[in-house]
């Protein structure tokens, strides 16, 4: 592997990202996988650095997530997207920032669509005054949250208490990149990096002290795909794509995953769990699984946040390996504390997968 | 566990992995095994294919990809009436690569 | 006094041009960009169809026009039309009155760089067509000296028939460069299984169909119809390629010691300069546009401005040649009536 050559490629897919203005697009699955992840981008970025970003409880889901599963028309996809930018402006901001790598292939797409087909947006704003008497400006620029943590990475670095970085013997950690498909496969040149070889998470990685591996089926989706996992009749196919990612990156003994995307790290991290029990099969070492992470959870760890307040209790695979790997201080007797200490009961741990 | 779902078996052929040794055998007895180039006029003109699946031309790909069964089981068909080899337009003497393919199987696996 | 032609491209379309030129009584001027003559073919091993060294097709070439002017590493700057005869400047200072200036600016090949699918430069194991010519000149190349070569693979069509790469055209040259490469690869490394990856086979010109024969029959080359979708590399450092296998229907995927990309040719970057100079327009496929694609492939349509070899499109070598005399023909015939 040339590392330059990528050096190459990354410096033609850059974006230049304005540094305020931002309204924050939650998900509307992100809560419920990874309760912390949205709480911890905005305390990060907005809280420690400083910057300015709007987080607005009026505004819904995107739509996407029912668009992809082909429950809904885009035009109701775009009726809602319109409404979230009818928020976006009224309170007074001019970027939109999505917690999503769907919403922000959503977004993306549908402003593309209205600057080919602008009659359809004239009717789109008619639809949007009929039903809730809003009008909206366009973003003027849409940048998932991933980026403006990939731009701010140098500064949480400097803020950092950890670092990804094998505490014995200080070797990086070895971390798998998974970048949603949605983030640039669709319009290569909104992703930084592009779609080929992002470098939106690898440059976090390398910015916070750990390795980036990359294997071959790496741009391989996580296969989720919606609707091949929502219609049980397809969720085989949906597995199959997880499992042969796993295996094509087993052999370089990865310590973590990174990821950008909602479905991404939740079926990256439960499919190990049903690989484990359907095949015996499991990736990490000594019968554990290979901990996924979402980028704020990562980014949470090295600024030296309590794990299970990043809600790492939530996850299947443990990440506890991991984090004494790194030298990350936590109480494994608070792990399932909730808020104010109350117990929020241990699971039943399963067979296949070793857990705690 | 059963979760009511498994691993999809997969489609793609791994050239890796494929076993070459009969079509390596079949192209010593008959080294035209080699040139096709897969035009299908054999499969066109084929008095069994419209009704059998036979096809050289597929019987030759099997081979080249591994597959022995389905070259075998489309071979059962041919009535060796030699019209594809007339219409062959690389010559290759269709009848007795059909013939040697079959050797092969006879010398190795059995006549299965 | 001989009258003057300015020939800007130093390639074998301008050596051949000089050396007719020389023998019609004219003084042909050489300007060539590169610190060398024979365009590509120079860096090129051996030509099809007889396996000619390309070294001797530029040796011969050099030697039949050694008496023209020839300015290496010099560009034309500019170029003024004054009745009848443009007064050309350039880049080392000098200015020349010429009757005819005849262009054979040629190709450049597709940065393979720009399939990023591919790896050309991330991956440590995959190289150009123009790279394996490079090694069969005798270069050293990591990506094949010291390695094993157990499986190798070209790709054909690389920039070529591909619109959303920005050429949308057949580069016809590369099909049976492949084939031949492919031969004389498995020549050197007898145990390796060697695969072109092909959409269609397009041998169009002299004993190439031959060559497609011999690669199969004498050489055991795979041809699998399907264009190379992605590669990656594994944790060997060899390469994992996927493509589908389109006469099966069914996805294929290989490991490789060598990939070979066959970039194509596209009209050079470089050339707008001598477009703007001489006012020239461009064809829908990016090359120079003639005054006519079937009876007038090397006039321009302005006054006193030829066209010979791949400047006009993608071209052979004999293809070449030929139209480099022809071209030195029509300029003949131009400037005895002017």
């Amino acid at each position: 592997m040339i590392y330059q050559g990528k050096q190459k490629i990354w410096s033609d897919y850059q974006k230049d990202m304005p540094e305020d203005g931002w309204f924050y697009a939650r998900s509307c699955i992100r809560q419920n996988f990874f309760p912390a992840s949205e709480k911890y981008f905005l305390t990060i970025c907005r809280d420690v650095l400083g910057k300015d970003i709007i987080d607005n409880e009026h505004h819904t889901t995107c739509g996407g997530i029912s668009y992809h599963s082909d429950t809904i028309p885009q035009e109701t996809a775009m009726t809602i997207v319109a409404r979230q930018f009818s928020i976006m402006t009224e309170c007074g901001c001019r970027n939109i920032v999505p917690s999503c790598i769907t919403s922000f292939g959503n977004y993306t797409e549908i402003l593309e669509t209205w600057r080919e087909f602008p009659e359809l947006e004239a009717r789109i704003r008619e639809m949007l005054w009929k039903s809730c008497r809003r009008e909206f400006e366009k973003p003027e620029y849409v940048a998932h949250a991933s980026d403006l943590m990939y731009k701010w990475r140098n500064e949480i670095a400097e803020r950092a208490r950890y670092r990804l970085v094998d505490k014995e013997t200080g070797e990086p950690i070895r971390v798998v990149e998974h970048i949603g498909c949605h983030y640039s496969k669709m319009f290569p040149h909104k992703g930084i990096g592009g779609a080929e070889y992002p470098c939106v998470l690898s440059g976090m990685i390398n910015s916070w002290g750990g390795e980036m591996v990359d294997y071959p089926e790496r741009r391989h989706c996580c296969g989720f795909g919606f609707r091949q996992y929502l219609v049980k009749a397809n969720r085989g196919y949906s597995i199959s794509n997880t499992h042969k990612k796993f295996e094509s990156m087993e052999p370089y003994h990865p310590d973590m995953i990174i990821t950008n995307c909602p479905g991404c790290p939740y079926f990256l991290d439960r499919w190990q769990y049903v690989i484990a029990e359907m095949e015996g099969r499991t990736y990490g070492r000594d019968g554990f699984g290979i901990p996924v992470f979402t980028y704020e959870e990562v980014a949470g760890l090295v600024m030296g946040y309590d794990p299970w307040d990043l809600g790492l209790q939530l996850h299947q695979v443990a990440v506890e390996p991991l984090l004494d790997k790194i030298g990350v201080e936590y109480d494994p007797k608070a792990k399932y504390l909730g808020l104010n200490r109350k117990d929020i009961m241990k699971p039943e741990l399963p067979k296949g997968l070793r857990c705690f | 566990m059963d979760f009511g779902f498994r691993l999809a078996p997969s489609s793609a052929i791994n050239l890796d992995e494929v076993d070459l040794e009969l079509y390596r055998k079949a192209a010593l007895l008959e080294p035209d095994i080699r040139i096709c180039m897969a035009c299908g006029s054999c499969s066109a003109t084929c008095t069994a294919s419209p009704y059998s699946g036979m096809s050289v031309r597929k019987v030759i790909l099997c081979l080249q990809r591994g597959r022995k069964a389905e070259a075998a089981s489309m071979l059962r068909n041919c009535m060796l009436c030699g019209k594809c080899t007339m219409v062959c337009p690389r010559g290759i003497n269709t009848r007795h690569l059909i013939l040697s393919i079959c050797r092969v199987y006879d010398d190795g696996e059995g006549g299965k | 006094m001989k009258q003057n032609v300015v020939i800007i491209g130093g390639g074998i379309a301008g050596l051949e041009a000089a050396s007719q030129l020389l023998t019609l009584g004219y003084s042909p001027i050489i300007v060539e960009k590169s610190e060398r003559l024979g365009g590509h073919v120079a860096s090129w091993h051996k030509l099809f169809p007889d396996m000619k060294p390309a070294s001797e097709v530029v040796a011969e070439l050099v030697r039949k026009s050694a008496d023209a002017n020839i300015f290496l590493e010099t560009e034309v700057e500019s170029a003024n039309l004054l009745r009848g005869s443009y007064i050309v400047n350039l880049s080392n200072g000098v200015t020349v009155r010429t009757g005819a200036v005849l262009i054979t600016t040629g190709f450049e090949l597709f940065d393979a760089h720009r399939k990023e699918e591919y790896g050309y430069g991330i991956y440590d194991q995959v190289m150009t067509n123009s790279d394996l010519e490079g090694w069969f000149n005798g270069n050293p190349d990591k990506r094949i000296d010291g390695q094993d070569m157990n499986r190798i693979g070209f790709v054909h069509c690389v920039g070529s028939r591909d619109v959303k790469a920005g050429n949308s055209q057949c580069s016809k040259v590369c099909c049976v460069t492949a084939v031949k490469q492919a031969t004389e690869l498995k020549e050197r490394f007898t145990q390796a299984e060697i695969y072109c990856f092909y959409m269609d086979l397009r041998l169009f010109g002299k004993k190439y169909e031959d060559f497609y024969i011999n690669a199969q029959r004498d050489y055991g080359i795979h041809f699998i119809r399907g264009r190379v979708s992605e590669v990656s590399e594994n944790i060997d450092g060899r390469l994992i390629v996927k493509a589908e296998d389109t006469l099966s229907g069914k996805p294929v995927k290989v490991t490789m010691d060598l990939l070979v990309l066959m970039s194509g040719m596209l009209c050079g970057k470089d050339c707008r300069r001598t477009a703007s100079a001489f006012r020239l327009e461009t064809d829908s496929d990016g090359f120079f546009k003639s005054r006519d694609n079937i009876t007038g492939i090397t006039e321009s349509g302005r006054p006193g401005v030829f066209y010979a070899g791949a400047c006009t499109g993608t071209k052979t070598v004999p293809e070449t040649i030929s139209e480099a005399r022809s071209a030195a023909l029509a300029i003949h015939n131009y400037l005895k009536d002017a």
